[in-house]
């Protein structure tokens, strides 16, 4: 059977959800065969996680020579596997998973290796089948790579990752980076700040606030602790300066899709639905009644989100006890 | 300092967007503008150019149908110098990786260029590729997704909020650069811009002009099908309770137990 090259989504060897979806998708296309990409001692670590959500290889990529350089370097180090899997037993997709980075690492391997990109895929079938959502959630789209290799970006929470253990075999590969790829220097690099709550992108309730909060993201964040949720915020709130970036839920942030996606003392503008409309169930509170978010809510109520979160969180927090 | 700023035309967010029969984007029966998201590269490029100095030149290049010229004017408006637009009907339909093929070709066609400049996505296919597939076709650094964007001489350092970390990128000219809509509001055109705006020169180049051949662009040589095209069921409506003496966070926890979210 043909491999599938997975790219490990990780930070410093620690292997994120999203890997184990991929792997899970990739068992549909072939043999699964998981790419590391970092410090060449953990390869050993990181190849037992993947191992046991079914890689049959696991092919080590030590970033001496990478990890200083945006995104050129890593499509580099693809390309060379793709080619030495294809003129081995053969190669019928790489995944790659949809973030910023791994977006772009995509766009310049689709060029070297003249192949056909999907990005953002919601769910991938057997023959390469791809779901998107498109227009801000109110399309979905379904489609297929027809030239080359499908290279398919995925999204997290496109599959509940299953285990089981394949071979696991280690390989390591000796990338060659050229000195065109060594052009765009990441001179400094500071970790996100670990909040304890799970990340915003994989977890399966978010609860975010918006102008409506007027800043106070107490009870957004005592709502989402009672609940086990990531919390997000919309981009008024992010320009007002209330939350990071990294926490924006929409059009130029990230893109959810809970089971239950709470938003609170947020209007719902068409940029910040293209970040949530897929969720599964959607709850809002907002004083005005008026607010388009209504419109996409299975259940909302209208008040002053500081009372209703609040006494919902006490609420919730007694019946856990 | 000759510096390109790539521009898309795109139907309206706002708008009532559809997909033709043949499952691509509908592009004449939607109003369009030029993507929000271009216009923080439009800013960046004129800061740039602002700092720079008076023999920097701003070019905007554009592909897409007639239509699109109104993507052009708005950047000629917003200040930058020049407008490119290139239209062919052989070109509707392109996937990213031939839209990435004709702008390459444009860009050189255009340049030589030191900094090229494009927004983060587009607010359409929101695909985030076309840069580094840029860089990659040009053999150039990219420099992408930059929050904010600072340039002595021929040197670039950005900030860009990764997805796990915070970095600072630096690079040497010439280069893409990519930037969020964090870098800076754009500017609204002046009045004094719109005139001026009027009589800047804007060219319209086909598919011949840029050594591209038609063979190699559009739907019927992409390298990715849309099979199907879909519109999400409307969501049915939902219950909606005003809160009176806090019944409002007693309802919401019932509808959360009763979904077993609690």
């Amino acid at each position: 059977m043909s491999e599938v090259l997975v790219l490990i989504d990780h930070v410093d060897g620690a292997v994120r959800k999203p890997t184990y979806e991929l792997l899970t998708i990739a068992k549909r296309l072939g043999e699964p065969s998981a790419v590391f990409i970092g410090s060449g001692a953990q390869g050993a670590e990181v190849a037992e996680k993947v191992k046991a959500h079914g890689a049959e290889k696991v092919y080590v990529v030590d970033d001496a020579q990478i990890k200083g350089y945006l995104v050129a370097p890593k499509a580099e180090a693809l390309q060379q596997l793709a080619e030495k899997a294809q003129s081995g037993g053969g190669l019928a997709a790489i995944l790659i998973p949809s973030t910023s980075e791994g977006k772009e690492i995509a766009g310049r391997l689709a060029i070297k290796i003249g192949s056909g990109l999907i990005t953002d895929a919601v769910d991938v079938q057997e023959g390469g089948v791809t779901t998107q959502s498109v227009f801000a959630g109110n399309f979905t789209l379904t489609g297929k790579v027809t030239k080359g290799t499908p290279i398919i970006t995925v999204k997290p929470n496109s599959a509940a990752p299953e285990e089981s253990a394949g071979a696991g075999a280690v390989e390591e590969f000796a990338a060659t980076i050229s000195d065109s790829a060594k052009k765009a220097q990441i001179v400094a690099s500071q970790p996100r700040k670990a909040t304890g709550r799970p990340e915003l992108t994989e977890a399966a309730i978010v609860v975010s606030g918006g102008r409506g909060t007027g800043g106070n993201f107490e009870p957004i964040e005592g709502m989402a602790d009672a609940l086990g949720a990531a919390v997000g915020a919309s981009r008024a709130a992010v320009d007002s300066g209330w939350m990071p970036h990294s926490f924006q839920v929409g059009q130029t942030g990230k893109t959810v899709s809970p089971q239950l996606y709470v938003a609170a003392g947020i209007s719902g503008a068409i940029q910040h639905r293209a970040g949530m409309q897929t969720s599964k169930t959607i709850v809002a509170v907002n004083k005005d009644e008026e607010a388009p978010i209504f419109e996409l809510v299975d259940f909302g109520v209208v008040g002053d989100l500081n009372t209703v979160l609040s006494a919902a969180a006490d609420a919730i927090n007694q019946r856990k006890d | 300092m000759n510096i390109v700023v790539c521009v898309k035309y795109v139907p309206d967010a706002t708008a009532d967007r559809q997909f033709e029969s043949d499952n691509t984007v509908d592009r004449v029966g939607v109003d369009g503008l030029l993507s929000e998201l271009d216009e923080y590269a439009v800013e960046q490029a004129l800061q740039i150019k602002e700092k720079a100095g008076d023999d920097t030149e701003v070019t905007a290049v554009c592909i897409g149908p007639e239509k699109a010229v109104d993507a052009v004017r708005k950047a000629l408006q917003m200040g930058v110098d020049k407008g490119i637009h290139v239209v062919d009907d052989a070109i509707a339909g392109s996937d990213a990786v031939a839209t990435s093929l004709v702008l390459a070709k444009a860009v050189e066609k255009a340049g030589p260029a030191d900094l090229i400049v494009c927004g983060m996505a587009s607010t359409d296919a929101v695909m985030s590729v076309v840069p580094a597939m840029l860089a990659e076709r040009l053999d150039l650094p990219q420099v992408t997704l930059a929050s904010v964007v600072e340039t002595q001489g021929d040197q670039v350092r950005v900030k860009r909020d990764g997805d796990t970390a915070t970095e600072v990128i630096g690079a040497t000219m010439p280069l893409v650069l990519s930037v969020t809509d964090q870098s800076g509001e754009a500017r609204y055109p002046s009045f004094k811009g719109i005139m001026a705006a009027q009589k800047k020169p804007l060219e319209t180049w086909s598919l011949s002009n840029i050594g591209v051949d038609a063979g190699d662009v559009g739907l019927s040589v992409a390298w990715t099908e849309v099979d199907e095209t879909t519109p999400r069921p409307p969501r049915t409506a939902g219950e909606i309770v005003k809160d009176e003496d806090s019944s409002g966070a007693t309802a919401l926890t019932e509808f959360l137990a009763a979904k077993k979210f609690i």
